[in-house]
């Protein structure tokens, strides 16, 4: 959106996540001040500003240092892969370092700064410079003495440099009460940027804000940032937002009777899924099912231990028969191990940042999100999940969390904070009964789909989670061995039904076949009968026939009336 | 130090540094003041720092200095080779250790002092 409209030119910064918040970097061919206190990475974000302009934007550029030797400085940020001889000696970047007596000058009378402003206008005719960092110009007020004319002198030199048309970094220490000791700010107004550092219990984070930026939008919010071998990564927080496209596409979770108690298809794609659970209830073993499902598909899978190391996890999940390593050798599984007390809260989400960005799976897992969180107060862990689900759903990865729920409490209240964001939550238990301690699993909640509300008992078998067959008894779900009684039970019920199904289907036979055979007798006897009865009919008829006959025969010989009946009675 | 200050002292000469400091720098003993002043292109405080220069050395180190003077606009590279920020900048070469004063020169006791030719207060 920013793009479609005109807007300032800009310098990107190549620094991961900084042109997000700025909107594509600094004022181009304007000065840009870079505030904060000592050691929150001020020459460092300058330096990568200049280095990555110099090797990926084709600017050269040139860094004037007032505190550091040039050879400290090249020493320094060569631990980031920063290597500067290479740079200097390719005429990409000049390292001038601006040695300063100790101790104020004698002043004579005015002055100007006509030599720092040849000695740059040197050095950026001398490469063709585009970009220029003024490490801390302010150490000019603590060794040369009339600060009215410091003043004037360095509005000057900004004014000079924009008129240069070089994007340039003025990096500033943090004063009491203001951005920089000597109030550059007023002087350098198109861009302000403050680093910060900070500790929490003994935490520390480093954070970066845009105080101003004139002629653009920028991101508004403190924001993260790390720093480690690869140089600086800041954290574009607010670029999150709801605006996820909500796939439709399921994902199955690696169990394959899970995925029939969620809808037959398991978890949806994009989708965060939370397996809560107490001690050794086998969270960890149903995030390596996911894991390994994943894998299997050609997935790529980030998983973040927090508190165990990779090897042991590893390790563990070979004893349930999920191979792992496999996955590590081919490249498609890669485990992030940091203790969750190794860094702030923000710096675990940057460094998550930073590792799906460049790594870019489609399945994440943290395992757990609770040691991830411990430590901050309810409040600071809800923004900090709130972040990691957004930022997780925003590159489309799967993820899935587990928690650690203590046993004891209410298994669904520890998670009051989370809860909301969660779109499939599987809750694992313990079910004891009987002097046994069993592994249920349930589904709390699985949103856009129609799922199981049973408990099922669950086996950590030497090839996997299983789930077993649901038996309900009188008390409920029935597991272990009681449910082995009933299984036992029911299978022994069932032999006795079946026995007598098997007998009365006998019986019902044999009283079809004996009533076959009747009716076949009866029919033999009705057909004799019928036989029988039509001779005697038929005999019959012959008789009648020959009575009359005869009677005709006998009238003719007595030569009677031709009405015998008449006849008859005439002869009464 | 002596070859790198006759070298940079040569393109000032025509513009910056008119014929008596030439006459001066000849002048010159072993055991004299070596003077370098620093300037960008010929500005009124240049000029001003020069004829303020020469007026504080003819009256307390006559005939134990040598002036040069450097114009940056000739040789700009001199200004990263020499550390000068400030112009006017005035740096006492020898005898060692080297000073660095700034500004027109026209406090004359801030000059003096900046040359230890006057203990500092």
């Amino acid at each position: 959106m920013a793009k479609a409209r005109t807007q300032l030119p800009k310098a990107p910064t190549g620094i991961q996540g900084l042109d997000e918040i700025t909107g594509g970097g600094f004022p181009k061919g304007r000065p840009t001040l870079i505030c904060g206190g000592p050691g929150c990475g001020k020459t460092l974000l300058a330096m990568e500003f200049l280095v990555r302009g110099a090797t990926e934007y084709g600017e050269p550029g040139v860094f004037m240092a007032f505190e550091e030797a040039a050879k400290d400085l090249t020493q320094n940020v060569a631990s980031l892969g920063f290597d500067l001889k290479d740079l200097v000696a390719r005429k990409k970047m000049v390292l001038d370092f601006v040695y300063l007596e100790p101790g104020e000058m004698e002043e004579t009378g005015d002055y100007d700064l006509d030599g720092l402003f040849i000695r740059l206008g040197q050095a950026i005719d001398s490469i063709g410079a585009k970009r220029v960092v003024l490490d801390t110009i302010e150490t000019l007020f603590t060794s040369l003495p009339n600060s009215h004319i410091l003043r004037a002198e360095l509005r000057r030199l900004f004014r000079w440099l924009k008129d240069r048309g070089v994007t340039a970094i003025i990096t500033g220490e943090r004063g009491e009460g203001t951005l920089t000791r000597q109030g550059l700010e007023e002087y350098v107004s198109d861009c302000v940027i403050l680093l910060d550092h900070r500790v929490n219990d003994q935490l520390s984070s480093r954070r970066l804000r845009v105080v101003k930026y004139r002629g653009s939008t920028h991101g508004t919010n403190e924001y993260p940032f790390l720093i480690d071998e690869d140089g600086i990564s800041v954290l574009p927080v607010t670029s999150l937002g709801l605006q996820q496209i909500a796939s439709s596409k399921r994902i199955p979770t690696g169990v394959a009777r899970l995925d029939s108690m969620l809808g037959g298809a398991g978890y949806f794609r994009g989708s965060s899924v939370l397996v809560s659970g107490t001690a050794g209830t086998g969270k960890s073993s149903l995030a390596a099912h996911f894991a390994d499902a994943a894998c299997r598909r050609g997935e790529r899978v980030t998983y973040f231990a927090f508190e165990e190391s990779p090897s042991q996890i590893m390790r563990n999940m070979r004893s349930i028969g999920i191979d792992l390593d496999q996955w590590v050798q081919k490249g498609l599984l890669q485990f992030q191990a940091n203790r969750p007390s190794s860094a702030g809260l923000e710096m675990h989400l940057t460094m998550i940042h930073k590792a799906i960005k460049s790594f870019k799976p489609q399945v994440v897992i943290v395992d757990p999100l609770t040691s991830f969180v411990a430590g901050g107060t309810e409040t600071e862990v809800k923004t900090i999940v709130v972040r990691l689900v957004d930022l997780l759903k925003m590159n489309h990865c799967t993820s899935l969390f587990t928690s650690l729920t203590l046993s004891g409490g209410l298994l669904e209240q520890t998670q009051i904070a989370i809860a909301s964001l969660i779109d499939t939550w599987i809750l694992l238990r313990e079910i004891e009964v009987g002097g046994e301690r069993n592994r249920g699993m349930y589904i709390l909640k699985s949103r856009g789909m129609a799922h199981s509300n049973q408990i099922r008992e669950f086996l950590l078998t030497d090839h996997g989670v299983e789930l077993r067959d649901v038996y309900v008894g009188p008390s409920g779900v029935l597991t272990g061995s009681a449910r082995l009684v009933q299984e036992a039970q029911e299978q022994a019920g069932r032999a006795v039904r079946n026995q007598e199904v098997e007998r009365r289907g006998i019986e019902l036979e044999r009283k079809r076949t004996t009533l076959e055979a009747q009716v076949v007798a009866l029919r033999a006897e009705f057909a004799v009968q019928e036989i029988a009865s039509k001779v005697i009919i038929g005999q019959e008829q012959a008789e009648e026939a020959q009575l009359v006959q005869e009677r005709v025969d006998m009238g003719l010989s007595r030569k009677a009336d031709t009405t015998p009946n008449k006849k008859n009675g005439n002869s009464k | 130090m002596k070859t790198k200050s006759t070298k940079s002292a040569k393109p000032a000469r025509p513009k910056a540094q008119p014929p008596t400091g030439a006459k001066v720098a000849k002048q010159a003993k072993s055991d004299s003041i070596i003077l370098r002043l620093y300037v960008a292109g010929q500005t009124p405080r240049s000029i001003l720092a020069l004829a303020n220069l020469k007026k504080i050395c003819e009256e307390h180190l006559a005939g134990r200095y040598k002036i040069q003077v450097i114009d940056l606009l000739e040789d700009p590279k001199l200004a990263r080779g020499d550390q000068i920020l400030a112009i006017p900048t005035l740096v006492r070469e020898l005898p060692v250790p080297v000073r660095k004063i700034i500004g027109d020169l026209s406090n004359t006791e801030r000059v003096l002092i900046g040359l230890d030719l006057l203990p500092r207060k």
